[in-house]
């Protein structure tokens, strides 16, 4: 048989010259931390080139890893796992390694990845080959979806010319399952962005069958202020919703969420509740602002920092509203390849959908309590761990609010309708 | 022995839960999943390769 010819769409290239602005600073300010000596976040809309780029010195090879993990450095794409530990593992393995830059950013309400991409892509840069050179790894990659990210890293790679070990840049469509580090190797490795089962973990069987080093973009950036001593304990928070400044912002870790939040402009009103992590972690009711902003204070709570997006719901929002948006999301946005997600995504939006109509049953609840519980762990990748912390964070959180719902319909949840108003993405 | 599901793979046929229920449960759509952490009772084996041979779509993995 004769192979016809091979028809391949490549990704639109955008091409900006260097004065272009790369964010919509007006619909997503930028809060820089005060005092950082290598801050992440700069109030700048148009790309830092190599000659703006402050690169330090440092400690290199395993050095780095052990200085990584004495910081105790955890992956800020939302799992939190210690980065030192995978560093170590990559690194003990044989190769020929990968290092990806994992700057896809599928988890809705965060913007932090691309603004990373494209205002400081020399900083991500700077982390991934720093974090190539540790583990000895033969390739790079950054993984990413957004057009303008994908160019401000081409610009940059043109910037530096010849990079001690070759870096590809990978463009997917934006999708929730593309980011997860399974779907990256696949994706890198010519297939579809979708997650697989594990074991193996990247780790241990990724890029081209060999041992993959999968860190998130803000991970990355931290390493080069780490290798020189100078890191901050800090978070990039994606904050949006009901507050007065809608923005990325850097800010110190583990301070009280109330705090975090007055620091960066305050909220809009009295807030009914809380969206954690993008969409990952769930809802939190209004005591979330006593509750500071870091991984195991959060987790100690049963909510999660994740990917540092915090969405605050007002006045006019209603939280069973917004877990029924979150978890249609879920239901339309799964990979579509485990039959308890796809089953299990679809059964609970029905039933938080007639919570929020005010026609749910006690029996449809008792299921959404059951199925919160039970679908956890089950299928390839976190997707259904996410939908399920929406249900029963929403049960566990607003007790109250849950059971007017039942007695009567809800008029904020009548006046949103099946809303967007939990908006997947945000225009930066 | 140890048995792993492949979760992307199962089509919820059941077949498993038929011959080792010991060791496999079906959800109520009739996904399966392993029970406990997945070691197989010696005695269990030729159930465990039956489920596995079984499997319509090879979604049972051993080692």
């Amino acid at each position: 048989m004769t192979a016809g010819p091979v028809a391949i769409t490549l990704p639109v290239r955008t091409c900006l010259p260097d004065a272009a602005p790369r964010w919509n600073r007006t619909a997503m300010a930028l809060g820089p931390l005060p005092g950082t000596p290598v801050p992440l976040v700069v109030d700048r809309d148009t790309r830092e080139t190599l000659a703006e780029y402050d690169r330090r010195g440092g400690v290199t090879g395993r050095a780095l890893i052990d200085a990584v993990e004495v910081a105790g450095l955890r992956g800020r794409g939302g799992a939190g796992f210690p980065t030192g530990i995978k560093m170590r593992a990559v690194a003990d393995r044989e190769g020929p390694r990968t290092v990806v830059a994992n700057g896809d950013e599928g988890e809705p309400l965060a913007v932090k990845d691309r603004y990373l991409l494209r205002i400081r892509p020399h900083l991500v840069l700077d982390g991934l080959l720093r974090a190539a050179e540790a583990v000895a790894a033969d390739r790079a990659v950054v993984y990413l979806s957004d057009a303008v990210a994908a160019d401000s890293v081409a610009a940059a790679l043109d910037e530096l010319g010849t990079t001690p070990v070759p870096v590809d840049v990978v463009q997917v469509p934006r999708s929730y399952v593309g980011g997860e580090e399974s779907s990256v190797v696949r994706a890198i490795d010519g297939g579809p962005a979708l997650p697989t089962d594990k074991p193996p973990r990247p780790f241990e069987s990724g890029v081209g069958g060999g041992p993959t080093l999968v860190l998130n973009v803000e991970t990355l950036a931290r390493i080069p202020a780490i290798a020189d001593g100078t890191e901050t304990d800090s978070v990039l928070l994606t904050l949006t919703g009901a507050v007065d400044r809608p923005g990325l912002f850097e800010v110190p870790l583990s301070l009280p969420l109330r705090e975090v939040v007055e620091r960066c402009g305050g909220l809009r009103g009295d807030p009914r509740g809380f969206l954690m992590g993008g969409y990952f972690a769930g809802l939190l009711s209004p005591r979330a602002l006593g509750i500071p902003f870091g991984f195991t204070e959060l987790g100690a709570e049963g909510s999660g920092l994740g990917c540092g997006a915090v969405s605050v719901l007002g006045e006019d929002d209603c939280p069973v509203a917004a877990a029924a948006d979150v978890m249609a999301y879920f239901d339309r946005e799964n990979s579509e390849q485990c039959g308890p997600c796809i089953r299990g995504t679809a059964a609970m939006a029905g039933a938080l959908r007639e919570l929020a109509d005010g026609t749910a049953e006690e029996a449809r609840l008792e299921k959404l309590q059951g199925w919160s519980a039970s679908l956890r762990g089950r299928g390839a990748c976190a997707t259904l761990d996410g939908a399920c912390n929406v249900a029963a964070t929403l049960l566990r959180e607003f007790p109250a609010l849950v059971a007017e719902h039942r007695a009567a319909p809800c008029k904020r949840c009548s006046a949103l309708g099946a809303t967007a108003r939990t908006a997947p993405d945000v225009d930066v | 022995m140890k048995v792993r599901l492949e979760s992307a793979t199962c089509d919820g046929f059941g077949t498993c839960a038929e011959h080792s229920p010991e060791l496999f449960e079906l959800d109520e759509w009739g996904y399966a999943s392993v029970k406990g952490d997945g070691e197989v009772p010696p005695e269990l084996e030729g159930k465990v390769n039956r489920a596995v041979a079984d499997c319509p779509v090879h979604a049972i993995l051993t080692g």
